[in-house]
Parts: structure tokens; C-alpha cells; sequence
């Protein structure tokens, strides 16, 4: 059994670099065109544009779970265009994922679910109880941490997935809508949550169409329409 | 919301850059206002925890039914080995009794002295090196010999019945039976000598066969099994895709992935092996039980004289329980297998 330490590594190598990347579905239009852009360790963006404008599936593109069609692609400094199952693995290791649909594990308890990167990573389970049970303390989910998901509330969902991205101190945090069943106080101080886990050395990409949470907080904006990319500085 | 707060581990390093906002627990404590206790019942969380809830949920309809059918063709596959085996190990038995056996058949004379050359021929075969005993059946025995289809208070010396001598073989150094037989036809041209090689040719083909038919019938079984489970596998893994996916994108491997699911359905073959592999054996105790009750009716001893004892012995018993585990073993290297094929479609 491994031992299990935080240790965040930090380089000036970007995390995710994309070079005229290109996505399409099957024979169908290119539904993202031409991606350029590279997103910086320790930085913070929002990935903005309207429903339908691909902010999902760029978030897909990063996580390896869709292919390029064309370009060329790294993560965190490797072109991952031939890279096999158990590097890709090893390279989601240093992302969290916030899903939009949350992708709990419904037969399987908060605590389990949040400790779940950890496990599939083979830590001894007496090594990371601790720190979990701390996080889901800290997200406000300590007296829930054996509920099993089915019967907690949206917002204690996305708590509990947000949880579940940040354990392992990713490199990268991804996050689809993070703040999308939430009432506004608690997207602020979620929002919070990010900002703070950006200044210990994250690199964060949230995606979110909600104008009034990107106006919380100054920070480079990706905005994505009809398939191109604009950068927003 | 309120967010509870942590533990009573000093943190201040992991959490140090969080210092903004007024409701942060990390804010809080760096301000002191809330007192710093450990969380109650932190030894019962601990207890709780210590057992891991499989990563493959346990759906019970669809496990139950898999178990059955790997139980049944367990069951199937041992009763054919435990089968074969009973046949072996009796065609075995008989062929070594038949085989320390030979007779020598003396045609009767309408001259000349049949004793003498019934005495003749025994010495000869006793002087044979390989041959133990060569006792000549006497004429009450060939009497009774011919009892049943004769019927009794039958006097032999006014019928022409051949004479016979019961030749015992060392099964270690066997007689050279070809050279008796020309020495035999040379000095006592009414005598034939029989080593029942034609008989013992049949039986051990006859036997061959039907373990042949058993190891092919065991080996069909087991395929079966395999393709049962490959397709069992391959509706869990349909049906855990989200699982599946959600595993790889939380850094996953597909060895850890496989060996989650090749556990679980190994635990699922051992349990179905076991009740088929018990279930076989129970039936060739019962089957050994009942034969025993009966052998002192005839119907018994036919079933003996066709079976021999109905009794397939501790190897037997090893091999049924063997194939059981084989089973067991096949299903969980088909689940791996068809993991593995799954998983590397999977994105």
C-alpha cells in the first residue's frame, strides 16, 4: 500500500494546451473549431457561452473522454493523442471533475464516494480517513457521510461531487456548472471554495453560463460560440 | 448552510491560504471563534469504515439466477468426471483380475485318459516361470460349475465336458503365455489355453470410451459455464457503465477496474461451484448407499457384476471436487476476459 500525501505539483508547463484543435460527432459538423488557447498552472477561468455551445464537450476533450478529430492536444506537458489507458489514467489522477449531473455512485456512501480517487488509487484506507472526513465536514456534509446519495438534496450533491474533485489536490479542477442547483448564497461561497483551492496551487476551469457568478470574482473568461473560442482576458 | 467544522488536526498548512470570506471554517478557526474539538464519535465513523462496500453494485436477482446455472453445469460437469472416473477405476479392477487369470481348456478324449492329460497339462503350466497356481477344477466342481444350466444330480462322467485348470499369474513377471500355448499344442494337442486377451481388449476399449465420452461431456460443460458467464459479465458491465465510466474518470485503472469485477464473480463461481460440486458427490454417496443396501439381492448383483462396487473412492471424490473448482476458476478468468474487452471500449 502506497501512503498517501498531499503534494501538488507545481511547473511552468502549461496543463492543458490546445493547438487548432477540432471535435466532430460521427460525420456531423465540427461542433468545436479551430481551439487554441492553453490554460496556465495555478490559474483561475470561467468557460462561458450559451446552452449547446460545446462548453461540455471541451471539458470532455480535456478529460480524454472524447477524442480530438483533429489538432493536437497536451496534458500537462504529454501529447495524449496515442496515449494508452493506463497513462490516461495516471493523467486524470492529477484532475478533479466536477460533473453537472454530479456522477455519484448511488450504492455507495458520501464518505465512499468522496474517497473514491483515493481508493481506485489503491491508498490504505486508515490514510485518508481522516482527510475526508474532514472535507465533507468542511463542505457541510459531516453528518451525512453515510447517506447514500439517493436521498440527499441537489445542493448536497454538488457538495458532496465537488468533495469528491478536490481530495486528491488536483492539478486541475474542471468543473460543468458547479453552481447550476444552488441558491446564490451557497454558489458564493462554493465559488469560494474554488478560489481558495486556486490559491494553494490549482488550476481551475469552471464552466457556467451564470453571468452573476463570474461577476463575483475578476478572472480570465473563455467564451464559446458557434464552435470558436474567444479569450476574454 | 453551515459548515460544520473539522477535526482537531492542526491543518493550518493545508488550509492556510484560505482567509477570505467570514464564513470559511478555515477563516473561523484562524480567527478562533469556534473552539477546536475533535468530531464526536470519530472511533464509531472508524469502525464503520473499516469494512469497504464493493465497488460493484450487488445486483441479487441477476447473481442468484448466475449462481444457479453455474450450479446446475457444475453439478452436470462433476456427475460426468465422477462418471468417467467410476469406470476407470472399475475397468481397471477388472482388467487386473481378469488379467492374473488364465485357463487352460482340455477337450475330452473318446480314447484315452483325460485325467492324465488334465494332470499333464498342470504340470506343465506349474513348471512355467510367471505362473503361481494351476489348480485343474475337479469333476464335482465342473459339476457345479454346470449346475444351473444342467440342473443338479448330473454325473459328469457320461458326458464328453471339457476339463478346465485355473492358471494363477504373477501380474508383476507375467508368464510368456505365447510359448506355454505352442508347448501346450505340441505335447497335449487337446488342450487350448485361454488368457481372455479378446475379453480384456473389449472391456478396456469399451471402457476408454466411456471416460473418453465423460472428459468430452466435463470439457463441454465447462465451456458452457464459461460462455454463460462471459454473457452474465457482459450484461453487468452494460448495466454498471456509469460506474464504469465514472471509476476512469476518477483515475481508475482498467486492471483495478477488472480485478473489481473478476472478485465479485469469483465469489459468484466459488459459491455455484460449490453447491454443484456438494450436490454431485451427495448423489454418489446416496448412490453408493443404496447399491450397498442391495447387494444381497440379485438385482445387486447384476448391478455389481455390471458396475462393480458403486464406489468411486477418495480420488473420485477429489476429482468431482476439482472439477467443481475449475468452474469456479473458468468463471472468473470468462469475467475477466470479458472485462477486459469491455473495458477497452469504454472511454
Amino acid at each position: 500500500m502506497k501512503d498517501f500525501t498531499f503534494a501538488p505539483e507545481l511547473s511552468d508547463i502549461p496543463v492543458v494546451h490546445f493547438e487548432n484543435v477540432g471535435v466532430r460527432y460521427g460525420l456531423g459538423p465540427e461542433v468545436l473549431r479551430d481551439l487554441t488557447f492553453s490554460i496556465e498552472p495555478h490559474s483561475f477561468q470561467f468557460l462561458s457561452g450559451p446552452s449547446g455551445a460545446g462548453k461540455t464537450t471541451l471539458l470532455r476533450l480535456i478529460l480524454m473522454s472524447v477524442r480530438p478529430t483533429r489538432g493536437v492536444m497536451t496534458l500537462f506537458g504529454e501529447e495524449v493523442s496515442r496515449i494508452d489507458q493506463r497513462r490516461l489514467a495516471d493523467l486524470r489522477r492529477r484532475m478533479g471533475v466536477v460533473f453537472q449531473d454530479f456522477r455519484l455512485l448511488d450504492h455507495l456512501t458520501l464518505y465512499e464516494n468522496v474517497a473514491l480517487p483515493l481508493r481506485v488509487q489503491e491508498f490504505e484506507e486508515a490514510r485518508y480517513r481522516a482527510e475526508v472526513t474532514e472535507l465533507l465536514s468542511w463542505v457541510g456534509l459531516g453528518e451525512r457521510m453515510h447517506v447514500m446519495p439517493p436521498v440527499l438534496s441537489g445542493g448536497e450533491k454538488q457538495r458532496a461531487a465537488i468533495a469528491r474533485a478536490l481530495i486528491t489536490r488536483p492539478d486541475l479542477l474542471l468543473a460543468d456548472e458547479p453552481t447550476g442547483n444552488v441558491d446564490p448564497g451557497l454558489a458564493r461561497r462554493l465559488l469560494r471554495l474554488f478560489v481558495e483551492l486556486h490559491r494553494l496551487g490549482t488550476a481551475v476551469l469552471i464552466a457556467t453560463h451564470d453571468l452573476a457568478l463570474m461577476d463575483l470574482y475578476d478572472a480570465r473568461r473563455l467564451l464559446l460560440a458557434d464552435g470558436h473560442l474567444h479569450i476574454d482576458e | 448552510m453551515t459548515l460544520a467544522q473539522g477535526g482537531g488536526r492542526d491543518d493550518g498548512a493545508r488550509r492556510g491560504g484560505m482567509r477570505q470570506g467570514g464564513d470559511s471554517p478555515a477563516a473561523q478557526r484562524d480567527s478562533g471563534r469556534i473552539e477546536r474539538r475533535p468530531l464526536p464519535g470519530r472511533a464509531t465513523i472508524a469502525r464503520l469504515l473499516a469494512r469497504e462496500t464493493p465497488l460493484v453494485p450487488v445486483d441479487s436477482a441477476a447473481a442468484r439466477a448466475l449462481v444457479a446455472v453455474i450450479a446446475i453445469l457444475t453439478f452436470l460437469a462433476a456427475l460426468c468426471a465422477g462418471a468417467a472416473e467410476l469406470v476407470a477405476t472399475n475397468s481397471a479392477q477388472w482388467r487386473a483380475a481378469v488379467g492374473s487369470e488364465a485357463t487352460i481348456q482340455i477337450r475330452p478324449q473318446p480314447q484315452g485318459d483325460t485325467e492324465a492329460l488334465v494332470a499333464q497339462a498342470a504340470a506343465m503350466a506349474r513348471e512355467t516361470p510367471g505362473v503361481l497356481a494351476a489348480e485343474p477344477f475337479s469333476l464335482g466342481q465342473s459339476e457345479r460349475l454346470l449346475e444351473p444350466w444342467l440342473g443338479s444330480g448330473l454325473d459328469l462322467a457320461e458326458l464328453p465336458v471339457p476339463r478346465l485348470i485355473e492358471l494363477r499369474l504373477d501380474p508383476q513377471s507375467p508368464p510368456d503365455l505365447a510359448d506355454l500355448r505352442t508347448r501346450l499344442r505340441e505335447a497335449v494337442p487337446a488342450a487350448s489355453l485361454d488368457d481372455h486377451a479378446q475379453w480384456l481388449a473389449r472391456l478396456s476399449n469399451m471402457a476408454q470410451t466411456i471416460v473418453a465420452v465423460g472428459v468430452a461431456l466435463v470439457l463441454l460443460v465447462l465451456i458452457a459455464t464459461g460462455l454463460a458467464v462471459a454473457f452474465a459479465t457482459r450484461g453487468a458491465m452494460a448495466g454498471n457503465r456509469g460506474i464504469v465510466e465514472v471509476l476512469h474518470y476518477v483515475g481508475a485503472h482498467d486492471a483495478y477496474i477488472a480485478r473489481e469485477f473478476r472478485r465479485r464473480f469469483l465469489r459468484l463461481g466459488l459459491e455455484g461451484g460449490a453447491i454443484g460440486g456438494i450436490a454431485a458427490i451427495a448423489v454418489f454417496v446416496a448412490l453408493g448407499w443404496i447399491s450397498a443396501s442391495w447387494r444381497a439381492s440379485p438385482a445387486g448383483d447384476q448391478l455389481e457384476a455390471l458396475f462393480g462396487a458403486f464406489e468411486i473412492g477418495t480420488r473420485g471424490y477429489l476429482v468431482m471436487a476439482g472439477t467443481a473448482l475449475v468452474a469456479a476458476l473458468v468463471t472468473a478468468a470468462m469475467s475477466d476476459l470479458s472485462v477486459r474487452r469491455f473495458l477497452a471500449k469504454s472511454p
